[in-house]
């Protein structure tokens, strides 16, 4: 910006910028690369649907709540992933969430400073672990300990409860919704608390000073002035985690039991979109309708976690403006 | 609460005493709960770590290095897995880094302000967040039907499309601190608009931009969802492009849910390899971006 202002300023000077070819050139590349971007998601949004289309044409709007997924009677409904997905993930963020603000609070206002950044780098590298991993670890670890240690006293503890005893019923596999969603958790708190302790850094620090001034509690500080100040930012945050959550394919496949069924019960197994996906591309035809319902989910969850991630971008704005 | 704050002390003594302790164990509780917070957290990377450890480093030996995949119980390695990830990480990373690069250069000095630009920013920040999945079932329709199977190539061309948001971003923020009198004083000499991007800014923010392309190493080697759908896995030997290829990721997914138990330790050593290996590269990545900062 700067230098074009500079050199269309001084023509008399040798005008070496302005007219060369390499500046025409490069400039064309960066244009290009940037229109490739949007090119790319475009033809991303695009080539999910076409590949769905046979199947969205197949069975119409209904294929959004059709509950059944036969492949021998070729019958394919998106209710039971969407379901599993959107559960799996909301569950995940109530757990995480709180998780993640503590962190935050604490790695900015309370933690001594020589241990914040090596807190805070083991904490983002919870986020650089492969998601196969988490899948791998939560199946021979989590899922074990679900299964002897959690699910059977839950079970006997809620015993004939009306509600909570549907909600926790059934076999202790130690897979199924609650136990993707623990792990789903512990993926996201990284992404949910970096985001939150960087916007509770932008707090300026006269406003924190001045309460605590007139005398307030580090928590009091926390509530009425640092989140109030944040809190926009801190919701976008949080659905860059549930954008992350929604996605979340190997971890989940490993876990949640791969049932297409909706169960009451947060043990019962169930999918997601992902997990679906991973599961029934192998044994998918080329061409056949199984894999066009296959991409029409992918299409489905491109659309939900795009519109998630789009307000968590105009909530976290501040970053594209300066 | 300034309502009683102002009246409480001021009327008596004994009830001011009582509302601040009140208000302090409440406020020590909340300390105390964010230190769990913080501790499970971190229990739960020392959990893995340990695991991984555990699991992984009994099954390490030398074959795991030298010999390739094989049928479970003749003592086969992960050679072809290894030698998969790492031509597919490369050559992801080798397409993916001038694209991200150049998209970073024009978001930094040709579209500051502008609102292709801003569509541009955004939709790359999409792009960064979205699910690595549909990338891989991107790359299916568009590559893998037309050219009539899953093969190495595809699964590069997955991962260089993760890469590609992953560079872009901190190629803009790299160039962003470049101080406007560095480019100044190169326009001043006479250079051209590309000699003082490529030469000065550039060279200025060489490690931030070699940052993101640790980091976008670092995140592609332990993709699995979209080498599914591209380069499938092969536990043949085979460095072929055109050719289905293994790769470590989808070697442990193969693996870890056999009902062979050496294929299963063969998993936890991979899946021991490639934490570690990521985590070594994110430090790295952070040592030398402190270094900057």
């Amino acid at each position: 910006m700067s230098q074009s202002a500079a050199l269309s300023a001084s023509p008399p000077i040798r005008r070496a910028g302005a007219a060369s070819p390499g500046d025409r050139i490069f400039s064309l590349i960066a244009h290009g690369a940037g229109l490739f971007v949007l090119v790319l998601l475009g033809a991303i949004i695009v080539s999910l649907f076409i590949g769905g289309l046979p199947a969205l044409r197949a069975f119409g709007l209904p294929f959004l709540w059709d509950s059944d997924w036969d492949p021998v009677q070729q019958v394919f409904g998106a209710a039971v992933p969407i379901y599993g997905t959107i559960v799996t993930s909301v569950i995940a963020l109530i757990i995480a969430v709180p998780l993640a603000f503590g962190i935050a609070f604490w790695l900015t206002e309370l933690a001594p400073a020589w241990l914040r950044r090596p807190v805070g780098t083991a904490i983002e590298l919870l986020a650089a672990v492969p998601s196969i991993i988490y899948g791998m670890w939560g199946f021979f670890m989590i899922v074990p300990f679900m299964a002897s240690w959690i699910q059977p006293p839950v079970i006997d503890a809620v015993g004939d409860i009306p509600v909570l005893s549907t909600l926790f019923a059934g076999p202790p596999f130690g897979t199924g919704i609650l136990t993707a969603a623990i792990i789903l958790a512990v993926m996201i708190i990284p992404f949910v608390a970096a985001t939150m302790r960087d916007v509770f850094l932008t707090v300026p620090p006269v406003f924190k000073e001045s309460a605590y001034g007139v005398g307030c509690t580090t928590w009091e500080v926390m509530r009425s002035i640092v989140l109030p100040y944040t809190r926009v930012s801190v919701v976008g945050g949080i659905m860059l985690g549930l954008g992350r959550a929604l996605g979340e394919t190997m971890a989940v496949t490993f876990v949640i039991g791969n049932t297409n069924r909706i169960s009451a019960s947060l043990f019962g197994p169930g999918n997601t979109i992902a997990s679906l996906v991973a599961l029934e591309f192998p044994e998918s035809q080329a061409g056949s309708l199984k894999l066009s319902s296959l991409l029409a989910l992918g299409f489905i969850l491109f659309v939900i976690s795009f519109i998630v991630l789009a307000i968590s971008r105009l909530l976290l704005r501040p970053r594209s403006g300066s | 609460m300034s309502a009683t704050l102002a009246a409480g002390p001021a009327r008596d003594a004994r009830v001011a005493d009582q509302l601040s302790r009140r208000r302090r164990r409440a406020s020590n509780m909340v300390k105390l709960l964010c230190l769990v917070a913080t501790g499970i957290g971190l229990a739960f990377l020392a959990l893995i770590l340990a695991t991984l450890l555990w699991l992984g480093v009994s099954g390490l030996s030398l074959t795991v290095f030298t010999r390739p995949t094989l049928p479970p119980g003749s003592g086969g390695g992960l050679l072809n897995a290894i030698v998969g990830s790492l031509i597919q990480t490369a050559l992801g990373t080798a397409i993916g880094t001038p694209i991200g690069l150049m998209v970073g250069t024009y978001l930094s000095e040709y579209a500051r302000g502008s609102t292709l630009g801003n569509v541009v920013r955004f939709v790359s920040d999409v792009l960064l967040s979205a699910p690595s999945i549909l990338i891989g079932l991107f790359v299916y329709e568009v590559a893998v039907q037309p050219m009539g199977g899953f093969t190495g190539l595809a699964g590069s061309l997955a991962l260089a499309v993760i890469v590609i948001p992953i560079v872009v971003r901190t190629t803009e923020d790299m160039l962003a601190l470049i101080p406007v009198s560095l480019r100044e004083a190169a326009v001043a000499l006479g250079a051209p608009k590309w000699k003082s991007i490529v030469f000065v800014c550039y060279r200025a923010a060489l490690d931030g931009i070699a940052t993101g392309v640790l980091l976008a190493i670092a995140r592609v080697a332990g993709e699995t969802a979209p080498l599914l759908f591209t380069s499938l896995g092969n536990l043949n030997w085979s460095v072929s492009l055109g050719q289905p290829m293994a790769s470590l990721p989808v070697t442990i997914y193969q693996y870890a849910g056999s009902a062979f138990d050496d294929w299963v330790q063969l998993a936890w050593v991979g899946a021991l390899l490639i934490t570690f290996g990521v985590l070594a590269l994110n430090i790295v990545a952070r040592v030398v971006l402190r270094k900057r900062t």
